[in-house]
């Protein structure tokens, strides 16, 4: 495409043509506010926050979807701008709950920064109408509060967009608009999967987590419980957000000092258990292949994956690893296994995550997920969650010394910790079965399947691995799962295993990891940026491969015996249920 | 959730009609307002029932056709009672009191504008002017017309309807 040449504030830049006045004015150095806007899925020019002068137009355009043209001028910060967007901001007050105090979001609130800048207060601007919602806190995952809704839309697109769910959207007209679901059912009763993009492209406080801090701290609080703990891979590359680190700061250290500072029992890592994911997954995946079980398989790690396919495409559950998520083979075995070594009764044990998912709070809750006859997992918290506990504690994130893990269930590989990329427990599986299948050691060149990486929504590779033509497909997002699921079904598409991950991009970029502004998300792909942190961690492991970890070599040679074991199987794996997208109603 | 009290009464001829229509309109882009269209004058209204059926066939998320259902007055989500009571809101009837006609209409069947009697015997319509701002106010039921309605007359005139 052609560059064009435009002039804003004085500042002229070269732009591609195509390029919005947003981004010849990002190019310029320029940050215009927005709120509605999110690159690639909510570009509707709706909340007018992001208006600007261009000379010749007849009026204010909104910068995020007008078109550049060759030699263009425009201003983006006049005085009578600003005058326009602090009216905007005073508007949109007028009917928003000004719960700053006390909101989840204050200080990571879109709104309020741009009241910040705009010297807009909580002076009553215009007397009136406010509209009035009921909260809905049915979902263990997700909250919506309205009251404090600024109908953006970005969290309807990305239900939508992302998703191909669309649980949630715009209901009535005029001033009576309100995000709901339809014919207001609680968010429970519908299909939503809980995996909180919604809550990551919320601008203000009208959606959050399921907050369970509360029920964490009265446990740590309570001698007779013994309060165990394990931290998703992504955390280490999204905790240190909260506390103002950089994007993708890789903090396993300080996470786990964090963690032990906070007074949990043991600190452990979900990492050992995707390890345990491995070795148990690539065991079903050789017995399907050899045996003639349902292929293609496909990965059971992603909660919101799963209750998606259980609404959608149940004749597809077969396909699904029997496998539990690395949370809940990680709760099992605490449960039964280090019970037992520490001679704990597991009614004593209270099994804490820290997950970047909100879906882990419904998967802990399933059914099926009780491997010592009490819950695998009592309370999934999210990497904010924890954020918001260690602040509270006033624990110097930022300067905690690094810390280990404890053993035995503290120790894992270079496999483990890509999990949270898109395409990593593919890439890992691989690295295992390939070697099973073989009998032979992969080269320190063939260990990285590169064709798997990436934020690419589907990818597909073919390997040869012995006799055995392997092709695979890897999907996040499940707008693109169904893509790979519609070519499954249809017979275009042979594959012999799958990787998806509910959330764009894997778990890095999951519903409960901290939320980047969009002025900053709509620039840099927090993705990548966050992945290359779990890929840089897993090259520098001297272990990268599951079945190498020695803890799990010791697992199986006290506890469970053999891959695939029938207290392997009753520990480790779990069952799925068929469910509608639209339930029945009287 | 928000649902008519009126239990549903479908059957199995109206659901045949529906699915014909929505095979009609099937790979059509845009269908979504046609098929509602067609599914009320099936029905008379877009209950829960229905808009699930719409759903489940064409793929669309239930919430995105319950959007257009209550973005547009055209729509309702309440069925027609046997009898419709109008009251006329029209400028001569208003100003002639028809306010308070609406007002006893909804304090005698227990319902507002637009919804319906749990037996599903009456539901409320107001509408604008039917042309007799002569007999203003205006009320009609069953397509009965009554004219120079005070309040007081209201509950004698349903009592009627049987």
């Amino acid at each position: 495409m052609a560059d064009i040449k435009v002039t804003v504030d004085n500042i002229t830049v070269t732009v591609p043509e195509g390029s919005t006045l947003l981004d010849a004015a990002h190019k310029a150095g320029i940050d215009v506010p927005t709120l509605c806007y999110l690159r690639g899925i909510n570009e509707i020019g709706a909340c007018r926050m992001c208006v600007c002068e261009v000379e010749g137009a007849r009026a204010l355009v909104a910068a995020c979807v007008y078109p550049c043209t060759d030699g263009m001028v425009a201003h983006t910060n006049t005085e009578k701008i600003k005058d326009y967007r602090r009216k905007t901001l005073q508007l949109i007050l007028s009917d928003h709950d000004q719960d700053c105090l006390g909101c989840v979001r204050s200080t990571n609130c879109e709104l309020q920064a741009l009241c910040r800048r705009y010297g807009v207060d909580n002076t009553n601007y215009y007397e009136g109408k406010k509209n009035t919602f009921t909260i809905d806190a049915s979902s263990p995952s997700i909250v919506r509060d309205n009251n404090k809704c600024i109908l953006c839309r970005r969290c309807t697109a990305a239900c939508e967009k992302y998703q191909s769910i669309g649980v949630i959207g715009a209901n009535e007209r005029g001033f009576e608009t309100y995000i709901g679901s339809a014919f207001d059912l609680p968010l429970a009763e519908t299909s939503c999967v809980n995996c909180g993009q919604c809550i990551v492209a919320c601008p203000v406080g009208a959606l959050h987590e399921n907050d369970s801090t509360a029920a964490v701290k009265a446990a740590l609080a309570d001698p007779s419980k013994h309060v165990v703990v394990q931290a998703a891979p992504s955390v280490r590359v999204g905790l240190g957000e909260c506390f103002g680190m950089p994007i993708g700061a890789e903090v396993e250290g300080k996470l786990a000092a964090g963690m032990r500072r906070l007074g949990f029992d043991a600190v452990f890592d979900t990492n050992f258990s995707a390890d345990l994911t491995i070795v148990e997954e690539a065991n079903e995946l050789i017995e399907r292949v050899t045996k003639g079980g349902t292929l293609p398989m496909i990965t059971s790690c992603s909660p919101g994956w799963i209750k998606f396919i259980e609404h959608y495409y149940p004749e597809l559950l077969p396909n699904v690893s029997s496998c539990k998520s690395p949370q809940q083979m990680f709760g099992a075995v605490v449960k039964t296994y280090y019970a037992e070594k520490k001679g704990i009764d597991p009614k004593d044990i209270v099994s804490v995550s820290i997950m970047p998912c909100t879906a882990k709070k419904f998967e802990c809750g399933r059914d099926d997920q009780s491997a010592a006859g009490v819950p695998d997992v009592d309370y999934a918290l999210t990497t904010r969650e924890l954020g918001r506990m260690i602040s509270e504690a006033g624990i110097d994130f930022v300067n905690l010394p690094d810390e280990n893990y404890d053993d035995p269930l503290g120790e894992s590989t270079g496999a483990a910790v890509i999990f949270g990329a898109t395409g990593g427990v593919m890439e890992a599986a691989l690295r295992t079965a390939v070697e099973w299948i073989t009998g032979q050691e992969l080269g320190k060149d063939l260990l990285e399947f590169q064709d798997v990486r990436g934020v690419e929504g589907v990818k597909e590779a073919s390997y040869k691995v012995g006799d055995l033509e392997v092709s695979v497909a890897v999907a996040s997002g499940l707008a693109n799962a169904r893509k790979v699921l519609e070519m499954v079904k249809s017979g275009e598409k042979n594959y012999t295993f799958i990787e998806i991950m509910a959330c764009p991009g894997g778990c890095v970029n999951g519903g409960g990891q901290p939320i980047v502004p969009s002025n900053i998300k709509n620039f840099i792909d927090v993705r990548e940026v966050r992945a290359k942190g779990l890929y840089d961690l897993d090259s520098a492991r001297p272990l990268r491969r599951s079945h190498e970890n020695p803890s799990i070599k010791k697992i199986y040679d006290e506890y469970f015996g053999s891959y695939g074991s029938e207290k392997a199987h009753h520990t480790l794996h779990t069952s799925y249920v068929a469910r509608k997208v639209n339930a029945d109603h009287e | 959730m928000k649902v008519s009290s009126v239990p549903f009464q479908g059957t199995k001829e109206q659901e045949a009609k529906l699915l014909e229509v929505i095979a009609k309109y099937k790979g059509q882009k845009g269908a979504l307002m046609p098929i509602m269209q067609e599914a009320q004058e099936i029905y008379g209204y877009l209950p829960y029932q229905v808009q699930k059926i719409i759903s489940d066939e064409t793929g669309i998320p239930i919430e995105k056709i319950y959007g257009v259902a209550t973005f547009y007055a055209q729509f309702s989500m309440s069925p027609k009672g046997k009898y419709v009571v109008s009251v006329c809101l029209g400028t001569a009837c208003y100003v002639k009191g028809s306010g308070a006609i609406l007002e006893e209409v909804e304090k005698v069947l227990g319902i507002q504008d637009g919804g319906c009697t749990p037996d599903g015997k009456f539901s409320i319509e107001v509408c604008r002017c039917v042309g007799a701002c002569g007999l203003a106010p205006v009320m009609i039921v069953g397509g009965d017309v009554y004219g120079k309605l005070t309040p007081d007359r209201v509950a004698d005139i349903l009592a009627k309807y049987e």
